[in-house]
């Protein structure tokens, strides 16, 4: 290729990651983790849609108490699949996956991940596994909530849509231990020079934490898929009572992993957010330490407490004690996080831009869902809370809600450095308010339903609870439409955006001293790591060039 | 893209190494990283195995009787005899990876082999295990169907006792374990024949064996593994 005329034209600047090879196959079988976050994030995407339409379909049945617009099998169904994709689809992968690999080497300063090869398999599993999902809607559907618990998932009748589902679980279960791995394996021995541990951005510390329990606790999941798949086919005896089977074994091992899981969606959330709140306070964050400790004191607590999803299922009350007491212990690691970002944003110079509009949101959604956390962990009032509305609310305030909010902050706070095109900032701001108040349309009302004993998972209610209802379902299309917005917003923004600069936030981890959009190999040569929360030498030129390090400043 | 430039060669500048991914700095830092790479690996191994001990232990406590008496449906010599082939094999695993530092290639290739062969004796035994006991309708779960020659064929003290419920239940274990634990002596059979093929064309040496090493590691885990099997289900 001729390179004298390109050359003198635009500087030796490499071409973006975007126009390195082309056609299809360079993207299927990329090794570069831009690329494959990039595809994740298209996945992802879709794996939302898939499940927002089961959500929006059971949201109008129930505005009927008798229901009506499906059948009670159908809602059966839809509910079980909308928890399944959304969880394993969605909520899981959603930040490690599509903004992690995407932005944990460019923090590092880093080519790629350690193991760019099986990054792509990770990617590739995902991709089967979500195939095995829509294979499940395709035969059938089942209709056993998203959790499978046997004996009913694997009685006769329940036969390859149960199979699908498990042998799906398997597969992304190892899409997302290899995951984990490589940002285990990227973090300890890929760090640049002048980056020590407490040098790393808190997002990566986030991510370090998530692939702990990634690794240690998927592995559960996919033995647990494994003996399920082999028992509803050889009828093993081994979760089936009628053949010597222990179905309660079930739940311990589903819990041991699906527990540690919400730590999964959860912490890169609040990765997220230690990122997005100290650039826009403008201010170094608060007790990092506290921040990035309490992220491995979560992943660690966060194993001890599987059996307060079981208060109810006749475990030994002395294990439900101990449980609760775990439980609770919890809530320590989450305040100290919460306490620190509040902190960081006192005396800030607070910048309204989305990202930080959705973090906003972040605390104002994680704070309620928290606290409701308290009443379901503590023994004497879960009993009476146990499957109903309340609980609905409770995890998807934490689950939906906040890893919703803190996934779209990301999404928008990284989204120039992925497409090197600006947003548009009023439709992104407009989306995030549209987001908070629909959410909170849509599930303040539950909790009340809840508390008043309307239990979950039914097509039909009380007629007493039908105002709670409606209510909710007006919530729901606020937050979709919210939703629909902020997706909107980004997608024009690829055609009608202003170019980003290589910094349009001033914030001063090494991701932002790459181009926007990178180059192939990220950066010309390896950068040498500084605070990644000193602001003080970073100056906004113009809105076009972005912020510039001053001269003379470190590093 | 990577292939080293004539400019560099005259500059007296080392050419790349054959075997250095685009995205390290140097041969150690790739080691480093491959290491820490299998070490997760196999924590997530541990854990994945970890299940299937829990339930071991779980079903052990519900039905006691019943591991009781299945246990003499299983010969401790033959267990015994695989028992010592897998420790055996370790060694030479370990041996392998010594020669490859040491770059002693006809070493490395003789112990390559002599775990590939091992773990093929181990392999023989299962099969001649597993194919006795399936004759004999000694399966698992719902399709356990002993044959009256089989339950003749158990010590006397034995042959007088009621036979417990759910037999079925312990071969599902037993299969399970067993069968989770070959499948990973399988995949590491296939493992070796690819160092075997990579240590014939000369790839290894004193500067590249992180390939070996991973592969031993992999391969001291599932020893490791069926020594735990081993007295589980054939000794207590």
């Amino acid at each position: 290729m001729t390179t004298a005329a390109a050359g003198t034209a635009q500087g030796p600047a490499a071409e973006s990651y975007l126009h390195h090879g082309r056609g299809l196959r360079s993207w299927l079988f990329t090794v570069d983790h831009k690329r494959i976050g990039i595809m994740y994030l298209a996945l992802i995407a879709a794996a939302l849609f898939l499940g927002g339409v089961f959500a929006m379909v059971l949201r109008m049945n129930l505005w009927w108490h008798g229901g009506g617009l499906v059948s009670n099998d159908a809602y059966n169904k839809l509910f079980t699949l909308h928890g399944a994709v959304m969880v394993f689809l969605f909520v899981i992968p959603g930040i490690p996956a599509a903004l992690g690999n995407f932005v944990l080497p460019l923090q590092l300063g880093a080519k790629d991940v350690a193991f760019p090869r099986v990054n792509l398999l990770s990617f590739w599993l995902y991709s089967l596994g979500s195939a095995l999902f829509v294979a499940v809607l395709v035969v059938g559907g089942v209709d056993t909530g998203w959790t499978l618990y046997p004996p009913y998932s694997l009685e006769g009748a329940r036969g390859l849509g149960i199979l699908l589902a498990l042998a799906a679980l398997f597969v992304v279960g190892f899409s997302s231990i290899l995951t984990g791995l490589n940002f285990i394996a990227t973090i300890h021995t890929m760090r640049p020079p002048g980056m020590g541990w407490f040098g790393l951005p808190l997002f990566l510390w986030a991510l370090y934490a998530t692939g702990i329990i990634q690794i240690v606790a998927t592995p559960v999941l996919g033995i647990t898929a494994a003996m399920g798949f082999l028992e509803r086919l050889f009828h093993l005896g081994l979760f089936m009572p009628e053949y010597g089977g222990d179905p309660v074994l079930f739940q311990h091992f589903f819990w041991f992993y699906s527990h540690p899981a919400v730590y999964i969606m959860i912490l890169p959330a609040m990765g997220i957010v230690s990122e997005v709140v100290s650039v826009f306070s403008r201010k170094p964050i608060f007790g990092y330490r506290f921040i990035a400790m309490s992220s491995i004191a979560i992943a660690v607590i966060g194993f001890f407490v599987w059996g307060h999803h079981m208060f109810v299922s006749g475990q030994s009350k002395w294990a439900s004690l101990v449980f609760s007491f775990l439980t609770m212990l919890v809530a320590v690691p989450s305040a100290i996080k919460t306490f620190n970002w509040l902190a960081t944003m006192y005396k800030g110079a607070i910048v309204l831009k989305t990202p930080m509009i959705y973090v906003l949101s972040f605390f104002a959604i994680f704070g309620i869902g928290g606290l409701t956390g308290l009443f379901l962990g503590s023994l004497a009032t879960d009993i009476p809370l146990h499957d109903t509305y309340f609980v609905v609310a409770h995890f998807h305030f934490v689950m939906v809600g906040s890893v919703l909010t803190a996934f779209l902050a990301g999404l928008h706070y990284w989204w120039p450095k992925m497409t090197g095109r600006m947003y548009g900032e009023t439709t992104g701001r407009l989306s995030a308010l549209l987001v908070l108040v629909g959410f909170n349309v849509t599930f303040i009302p539950q909790f009340f339903a809840g508390v008043a004993g309307m239990p979950r998972r039914y097509a039909t209610y009380a007629a007493v609870f039908q105002t709670n209802n409606r209510v909710s379902t007006v919530g729901s299309f606020i937050l979709a439409a919210g939703l629909c917005l902020a997706v909107g917003g980004l997608l024009a923004s690829l055609a009608r955006g202003r170019r980003a600069p290589a910094n349009p936030w001033g914030a001063a981890s090494l991701e932002w001293s790459a181009a926007s959009p990178p180059s192939h190999h990220n950066f010309d040569r390896t950068p040498t790591a500084g605070d990644p929360y000193d602001f003080s030498g970073l100056r906004l030129v113009s809105e076009e060039a972005g912020y510039v390090r001053a001269a003379g400043e470190a590093p | 893209m990577s292939t080293p430039s004539g400019g560099e060669a005259a500059r007296g500048v080392a050419p790349r190494p054959r075997f250095l991914a685009e995205h390290f700095e140097s041969m150690g830092a790739q080691l480093d990283t491959s290491t820490m790479g299998i070490w997760l690996f196999l924590a997530s191994e541990v854990l994945f195995f970890g299940g299937l001990f829990t339930a071991y232990g779980v079903y052990r406590a519900n039905h006691p009787e019943l591991f009781r008496y299945a246990q003499y449906f299983l010969d401790w010599r033959l267990g015994a005899l695989n028992t010592l082939a897998l420790i055996a094999s370790s060694l030479s695993a370990a041996w392998s990876v010594r020669c490859a530092q040491l770059g002693q290639r006809k070493g490395l290739l003789a112990a390559l082999a002599v775990t590939f062969a091992l773990a093929g004796v181990f392999m023989g035994v299962k099969y001649l295990e597993y194919s006795h006991k399936l004759h004999h309708g000694v399966a698992w779960g719902a399709s356990y169907r002993a044959s009256e020659e089989i339950l003749r064929s158990l010590p006397e003290a034995v042959r007088g006792l009621p036979v417990p419920d759910h037999m079925g239940t312990f071969f599902s274990v037993y299969y399970l374990m067993t069968g989770l634990h070959g499948i990973h002596v399988l995949v590491g059979m296939g493992l070796y024949l690819w160092l075997i093929r990579r240590a014939r064309l000369g790839h290894f040496g004193p500067g590249y064996y992180g390939p070996v090493d991973a592969v031993a590691l992999y391969w001291h885990l599932v020893d490791m593994i069926w020594i735990f099997l081993f007295p589980l289900f054939y000794l207590v």
